[in-house]
């Protein structure tokens, strides 16, 4: 069959469209399915073939509840989500912008170094770890988290705030300079409002990346600073395989992430491919 | 007032020195233009009187004050860079008035400031626009305006109209020497187009691998040029060059004998110059006439004519092979391969010694 020009591009947008919509709901999949466990009796749950069509029940939910504080684990997360990310800002910053603007020869190769430690598995470095915030009398508390969590995304933040900045000509911040402002006037009145795109994804992503963190809030917490991760975990082991509660609380930890997400994914697909496309 | 001193100025970067000990001398409402090829220092050397650029020795005296070490905002300076640097998130008002926001200037005034610099330069129908709204042109005017509501001792240009496009750059070359005359300014401006130099300086700095070679008003370094760098690099077409021996030296002229064995008498009174000795003639295009084949000074063969309409420049070979650039009315048509003979204007040559520097100048022009 011969196509002409128009037809191949339509037949080629169609073919891509499939495929992205094929490989997108194959990821949504899981949660999708989480979801909907999430509103089954255990038994149902468990059923094969798994059912689709049943009467939904909130009793999973229920359950969690009286069973343990949703409240407190969330709580535990914002805190240390929040504070960890502005820790890391306070931070990021000033780093980034030494090294976008003051570029000395050993600039490229720090900031290789700094990314390189994310390849390091963090296992390995657990012990030494575990000791020094054991010593330091922080096990279980979110302070410890709050420093582990910033120390682990630095190098991320700084990698992708540089990428921000060096977009910024110098001529602006010399103009603003010239004009009279002190490095401070400099930063926020020109700097930062110039990058806020970049700053808002990179802030999003922080935030995401402490939310999700699930190796260090195991292993360092228990109950008291423990955030939604340890809950979730907490429904896997010491109570056999109940996937419908396994399934409610998972929601419940993914929920506001997701739905966060939802909201700025615009921003956030601009700012990770941001690095990427230059 | 306004003046500015710079004594034994040196910038390095590493083991490359980009400004190689400069002394100047700009006084106030001067407008001074410093012009070179790319990479003689001139952006740096503008960059270290603004504070950008720290420098490894050396001092920078405003009205007496020395202010080498000072930062940039301490200096009372504004400056117009290259690619405008407007703040992209600021209104052109808010652009306009930042400097004096952060300077603690009241409302009021900075209103009266920002509504009378944007009237000289007719931007205040765009005051509540962003720098995306607005064309090339636009956005100068409002870094220039920038500059203007700060009323600073001196106004530092980096090249300012080199990213607009020719029609636009002389309309802004003219706005610049009308701002000049009007806000009696000093005014520091870099560039690397002569024109621009010619047409809007008091004072041309020339600037060649980091040094100063001549300082000086436009017409003076035009036709009194110190060497050959100066000769060559002002003026357009370029000056042409032939080499040259010595023949004779007298009182008021010097005799001279080109590579094509033409003799050539030059009303220039110089001492220096020894019989023998190697020399450089240097002729403007503007100084040499086209004549009847196996008549005037020389016969040379034509390679390319440009016809711009107002005038013809004709590029030819002497018979020796040197390059020779002639000036000719609209009217001239020749034609490559042509063979014709030249008439040098002798009273307006140049003769550089074997330095490149000029040996004296013709009886004529000397004051």
């Amino acid at each position: 069959m011969h196509l002409t020009l128009r037809h191949q591009k339509q037949l080629k947008t169609l073919v891509i469209g499939a495929l992205a919509w094929g490989i997108a709901l194959l990821l949504f999949f899981p949660i999708f399915w989480m979801l909907l466990t999430s509103f089954k009796t255990e038994i149902e749950a468990f059923s094969t073939p798994p059912s689709f069509l049943f009467t939904p029940t909130l009793e999973n939910y229920l359950t969690i509840n009286e069973r343990s504080d949703y409240f407190h684990f969330a709580w535990n997360s914002v805190v240390v989500s929040v504070l960890s990310t502005l820790l890391g800002m306070l931070v990021a910053v000033p780093a980034a912008y030494s090294m976008a603007f003051f570029e000395t020869k050993r600039t490229k190769s720090t900031l290789l170094w700094m990314l390189s430690t994310k390849m390091l598995p963090p296992v390995g470095v657990l012990v030494p770890i575990y000791l020094l915030v054991k010593d330091a009398g922080l096990l279980d508390t979110k302070a410890a988290l709050i420093v582990i969590y910033t120390l682990i995304n630095l190098p991320i933040m700084v990698w992708m705030i540089y990428t921000y900045f060096k977009e910024i000509p110098k001529d602006i911040l010399e103009a603003a300079r010239m004009d009279g402002a002190t490095l401070l006037q400099e930063v926020t009145s020109v700097l930062l409002p110039m990058s806020k795109g970049g700053l808002a994804s990179t802030i999003l992503l922080s935030l995401i990346l402490c939310w999700n963190e699930a190796f260090w809030s195991l292993n360092l917490t228990s109950s008291e600073a423990a955030p939604l991760t340890a809950l979730v975990a907490s429904y896997s082991s010491p109570e056999g395989l109940f996937w419908a509660k396994l399934s409610a609380v998972s929601t419940l930890a993914c929920a506001p992430i997701i739905i966060i997400g939802w909201f700025s994914q615009k921003q956030l697909v601009r700012g990770l491919s941001f690095g990427a496309v230059k | 007032m306004a003046n500015l001193k710079i004594t034994q100025l040196r910038k390095a970067y590493g083991d490359v020195e980009i400004l190689k000990g400069i002394d100047l001398d700009i006084n106030d409402h001067e407008f001074v233009v410093f012009v070179g090829p790319s990479g003689c220092g001139k952006s740096t050397l503008l960059r270290t009187i603004a504070g950008l650029e720290d420098v490894n020795s050396g001092h920078i005296y405003l009205d007496e004050h020395e202010i080498t070490e000072l930062a940039p905002a301490k200096r009372d300076l504004a400056m117009v860079f290259q690619s405008y640097a407007l703040y992209p998130h600021m209104t052109v008002r808010k652009n306009m008035s930042f400097a004096l926001d952060l300077a603690g200037v009241d409302k009021h005034s900075i209103d009266e400031k920002v509504k009378a610099a944007a009237d000289i330069l007719e931007l205040t129908l765009l005051l509540d626009r962003k720098p995306k709204d607005l064309s090339g042109g636009q956005r100068q005017r409002v870094a220039i305006g920038r500059s203007i509501v700060r009323n600073p001792k001196i106004f530092l240009f980096d090249e300012p109209l080199s990213n607009l496009d020719a029609a636009l750059r002389v309309q802004m070359r003219l706005e610049l020497a009308r701002l000049h005359r009007d806000l009696r300014a000093t005014m520091i401006y870099v560039t690397h187009d002569q024109v621009e130099a010619m047409t809007l300086a008091d004072k041309v700095v020339v600037l060649n691998q980091g040094q100063i070679e001549q300082v000086g008003a436009p017409i003076e370094l035009y036709e009194r040029p110190k060497n050959m760098f100066v000769a060559g690099f002002l003026g357009m077409p370029r000056m042409s060059f032939l080499d040259a021996k010595v023949k004779d030296v007298h009182s008021q002229s010097v005799d001279i004998e080109l590579n094509n064995g033409t003799s050539l008498s030059l009303p220039i009174a110089t001492q220096n110059l020894k019989s023998q000795s190697h020399v450089t003639l240097g002729i403007r295009p503007e100084h040499i006439n086209l004549c009847e084949k196996e008549s005037g000074d020389m016969q040379v063969t034509f390679d390319v004519a440009e016809h711009l309409g107002s005038d013809t420049y004709c590029y030819a070979k002497t018979h020796s092979g040197e390059s020779l650039t002639i000036r000719e009315n609209s009217e001239t048509n020749v034609s490559a391969g042509e063979s014709l003979g030249v008439r040098i204007n002798t009273a307006k040559c140049h003769l550089f010694d074997q330095q490149g520097n000029a040996v004296g100048y013709a009886v004529d022009t000397e004051q």
